[in-house]
């Protein structure tokens, strides 16, 4: 794999995303520049900061239809966190904002126990546990994990999403990366 | 519930670590980056770095810590200490970190919280209160305020903090256990996540905050001998708190 491509949309924090990149051997580019984001061999789209920015910064820039072309024509791409709910048809964050369409389902915000709901937590089927730190969640028939009967991870054709931090989540993260570069 | 987390919390001044941290083998017991990296390895499920030097000159210094921390550390860290606007907590999750700490700044201009959790969510902002006959305090817990430590807690939340920064100023420092009381009072007045801190002088008294909060930070019980971290969390384990599956590294 050459092109390992981290979309920015202006939210900052790409750092860590690189950084585990990087400990796994793959130098990438921060853009959003669609061309860059059509080409990619391996596409993440990082989560920090609020779905209505981060959507208009995507829109903005072109960012989204990359992203809507690379997922029709099967370009491998991970969502982290608030990049995995901008994948989904529409969000409650922000008043309402619609996402990207990727996949069926939709965002809610998050009503049980303690919210935001911060720290480790195990994801099933994997059994290893992640680092969560979010306020919404994915509700999708694409679901393919669940964390504490939460969303934790949604995938349709090339696109995988994770709701946890793989970045954060030590061992088990890198471990995650790993996967998904190699079968990008 | 995510499962509890143990927190340490290095002090920092002029991009060194401060205050006790005794150790073999660590190439550079001063170095935060070092030390981060060793707290990882160890079993740490997230790091708190305080500035306590902090003034507006030595920024840029402590966002080249943070730079490097983020660098080699894959688990969560939040700094606090000289967070005083938006601009103090965009250049240092921008750096890398995960989550900004207010403390002071935070109380004399309590929209700061709401202004930085709608920039970058409410999961990237913690409020630090350090509290000691109900009341909040400033400067170091040196002095006294006329805030009482719960309202302010509930405000706090209300305007957008992710997660509440609990300090006992009466149990930090005197490894007798931490407030328990305190923590409970804290925890059940607000819906957002609760670190215990100030007290922990054995696993037992970190299993029992762990009981009643959703963290715990610990500072010299780790700082004395670091490479003991993995062993704590194994007495805390034996204790009946489950944390994060962790393989110690060879």
């Amino acid at each position: 794999m050459n092109d390992v491509v981290v979309v920015d949309y202006g939210a900052g924090n790409t750092r860590s995303v690189r950084a585990a990149l990087g400990h796994l051997g793959h130098p990438s580019v921060v853009t959003s520049d669609p061309a860059l984001i059509t080409s990619g061999d391996f596409v993440v789209l990082p989560g920090v900061g609020s779905a209505r920015s981060a959507m208009e910064h995507l829109d903005a820039t072109g960012a989204s239809r990359a992203l809507r072309e690379r997922h029709a024509s099967g370009g491998a791409t991970l969502g982290i966190c608030l990049g995995m709910q901008l994948a989904l048809e529409t969000s409650e964050e922000d008043g309402g904002v619609t996402g990207l369409g990727l996949l069926p389902g939709y965002v809610r915000r998050l009503h049980e126990r303690r919210v935001p709901r911060l720290g480790w937590a195990i994801v099933d089927p994997w059994g290893d546990a992640y680092y969560f730190a979010h306020s919404y969640a994915v509700e999708s028939a694409d679901a393919v994990a669940t964390s504490e009967g939460i969303t934790a991870a949604v995938q349709r054709g090339s696109f995988l999403g994770v709701q946890f931090h793989p970045e954060k989540s030590a061992d088990a993260g890198l471990t995650f990366l790993e996967q998904c570069l190699s079968r990008a | 519930m995510p499962l509890p987390r143990l927190i340490p919390c290095l002090d920092v001044a002029h991009g060194r670590v401060v205050k006790g941290v005794s150790f073999v083998g660590l190439r550079d017991v001063g170095d935060p980056v070092e030390l981060a990296k060793f707290y990882s390895d160890g079993g740490a499920d997230e790091l708190v770095f305080l500035d306590i030097a902090a003034t507006p000159e030595e920024g840029a210094t402590m966002t080249s810590v943070v730079a490097r921390v983020a660098d080699v550390l894959e688990i969560p860290f939040t700094v606090g200490g000289g967070v005083r606007s938006v601009e103090d907590a965009t250049r240092i999750i921008e750096s890398g970190a995960d989550r900004v700490s207010l403390n002071s700044a935070a109380l004399a201009d309590p929209s700061l919280i709401t202004a930085i959790a709608h920039r970058y969510g409410s999961q990237a902002v913690v409020v630090a209160i350090d509290a000691g006959e109900g009341v909040v305090h400033t400067h170091g817990g040196r002095v006294a305020t006329t805030t009482h430590t719960v309202p302010w807690a509930v405000e706090a939340a209300e305007r957008g903090a992710g997660e509440i920064l609990l300090t006992s100023i009466r149990c930090d420092g005197q490894r007798t256990g931490y407030d328990l009381e305190l923590t409970a009072a804290v925890r059940s007045a607000v819906s957002v996540p609760v670190i215990a801190s100030g007290g922990a002088g054995s696993a037992e008294h970190v299993a029992a905050a762990l009981r009643v909060a959703d963290a715990a930070l610990v500072a010299s019980i780790v700082h004395e001998n670091p490479a003991g971290l993995a062993g704590l969390r194994r007495e805390i384990e034996r204790l009946g708190i489950q944390l994060r599956p962790f393989k110690e590294p060879r």
